[in-house]
């Protein structure tokens, strides 16, 4: 079965000269569910960014779901932290429905199977009875699984969250994995997180990047930083990637803050 | 006030007042959930620099407006785009500047003060020609015909335009369009109430209307209906005064706007008692 991300020697960046990504090399199989833990400046978001065709490499290849980032797409649903920073007048529904643009082109309405395609995900999600709530007035937990309907409008075969707990409580993170594993039944996961704690029981693998060429040089030697971390599974630090334990089975708590 | 009805110069007012609220109501409710108020007033103080060239080249002042209030709000959406580019409030604010100041250098060199360039400062509700209403009447289709078959993209980019990338959207290509749009009624507003008081009509009443509801379309109507109400009373009291109508206009949409936020900040903090109440 084609992977879901296959990623080999990829280095990229936005400055010249300063990749953010160095040498990253790993694989999420078709029905995976990896957690992607680093650092603040790491470079977990600018390797979503790649994965998701937002960024082109500047070396190395990655095939998302057997295709290009930008050709797949279409098939991959992206759950961003929470959008915007400030109040934006739209409804749960109208969140949802934004998950169908590109299917419905532009100077067409969405269609009535938009809508019925929009109300099932938020139903799946439970939370259908939002649907004509203002975005506003939900809960950070609400919020998240409304985002998650809308990542899910195009039935994507890859879901990729990022921090998507960032502003939940404990009790939401617990059914929030649940639902998660749930998902991953039917497609693979990738979770962007720098909570390792609260993930490592759900997961089924756990990739910590950190690579960061900042201008000013860093105080700790970034092997430190990736164990500080505790990365049991595949570890991707400092452009050597080096696995350290093979994936699942038997992982420590990789918890030692 | 049903003599003035009588004279065309008022009845070309009213049908002003209407075509210029529709542009308020639409681009104005995607302006403010955009947080992007200050660009309508850089917008239409950039295009002072088209006014002053085409005072000076002898060209009808419209266009000089136009295609200055385009070009800069272009501008402006390339020099803000992506991650590395300048923000928004200093490309604003360059654009404001350098277009009032080629504004002031091109009416020295065409060596006369130009009148009627008061007129586009201030505004001129009472001296609206059947040819402007003609235009506005156009741009106002252009507005309703754009933004209604963009309107999913429009939102959803205005949302959140990564997502909107990652699902095919060309968010550049509809900034831009959004951009234009908000340029053109920039420009067709300023004949009215002037471009130093555009930026508070296009605003206030979206800012006014995101209060008490919730949805971008019945925030465009909405913000539409209020500016139509301002138009019409602060026209009516400044006949009955004899005060400039533009000026007048905006002190209404100014108390208006105060009051809407303080009604709102003590509906709030009653709910905020209640709920706490209920604990």
């Amino acid at each position: 079965m084609t992977p879901a991300i296959e990623i080999r020697d990829l280095t990229a960046g936005y400055a010249a000269g300063q990749p953010v990504i160095e040498d990253i090399s790993l694989v999420v199989p078709a029905n995976g569910f990896m957690a992607l833990i680093g650092p603040n400046g790491g470079g977990k978001t600018t390797l979503v960014k790649v994965i998701l065709g937002l960024l082109n490499p500047w070396k190395g290849t990655v095939r998302v779901l057997g295709a290009s980032p930008a050709r797949a797409s279409e098939r991959v649903g992206y759950v961003p932290q929470m959008v915007p920073g400030y109040s934006f007048p739209v409804t749960a529904l109208d969140v949802a429905l934004m998950g169908r643009l590109g299917i419905t082109p532009p100077f067409r309405r969405y269609t009535a199977q938009d809508r019925s395609v929009s109300l099932e995900n938020l139903a799946l999600l439970g939370v259908e009875t939002l649907a004509g709530k203002p975005m506003d007035s939900l809960s950070g937990g609400q919020r998240q699984r409304v985002l998650i309907a809308r990542a899910l409008g195009t039935q994507p075969e890859l879901l990729l969250l990022d921090e998507p707990v960032a502003s939940v409580d404990q009790e939401t993170q617990e059914s929030f994995f649940n639902l998660l594993s749930e998902l991953n039944g039917k497609l693979a996961i990738v979770l962007v997180t720098h909570d390792v704690g609260a993930v490592s029981s759900h997961v089924k693998s756990i990739a910590c990047i950190n690579r960061r060429l900042v201008s000013h040089g860093s105080t700790l030697p970034p092997e430190a930083v990736a164990e500080a971390y505790g990365c049991p599974f595949e570890l991707v630090a400092h452009g050597v990637p080096h696995r350290v334990v093979g994936q699942a089975a038997g992982h420590e708590d990789g918890s030692n803050d | 006030m049903t003599d003035l009805l009588g004279h065309v110069f008022m009845q070309h007012a009213l049908a002003a007042s209407v075509l210029s609220s529709v542009a308020c109501g639409v681009i104005g409710t995607l302006v403010v959930v955009n947080r992007m108020s200050t660009l309508t007033g850089s917008i239409a103080h950039a295009s002072f620099g088209g006014l002053g060239m085409a005072f000076a080249l002898g060209l009808p002042p419209m266009y000089g407006a136009l295609a200055v209030s385009l070009l800069s709000a272009l501008g402006i959406g390339a020099l803000t785009r992506g991650a590395r580019g300048d923000s928004p409030d200093s490309a604003m604010a360059a654009f404001w500047a350098t277009g009032m100041a080629a504004g002031l250098v091109f009416i020295r060199l065409s060596g006369s003060y130009a009148p009627d360039l008061m007129s586009w400062l201030f505004g001129s509700l009472l001296t609206v020609s059947r040819g402007d209403l003609v235009l506005a009447a156009l741009l106002d289709i252009l507005i309703l015909v754009v933004v209604g078959g963009l309107f999913k993209e429009l939102v959803a980019v205005s949302y959140d335009a990564e997502f909107s990338a990652i699902r095919g959207i060309r968010t550049g290509l509809v900034r831009g369009v959004f951009l234009s749009l908000a340029a053109v009624a920039i420009v067709m507003l300023m004949k009215m109430t002037g471009l130093i008081m555009v930026m508070a009509l296009m605003t206030i009443p979206a800012a006014v209307v995101r209060l008490f509801t919730c949805g971008m379309k019945k925030m465009m109507i909405l913000s539409s209906v209020i500016a139509l109400a301002l138009n019409l009373s602060g026209l009516w009291l400044a006949v009955l005064l004899d005060l400039p109508p533009g000026a007048v206009i905006i002190l209404m949409a100014g108390v208006v706007y105060f009051g809407a936020f303080a009604y709102a900040r003590r509906r709030d903090s009653a709910a905020g008692r209640a709920a706490q109440k209920s604990q």
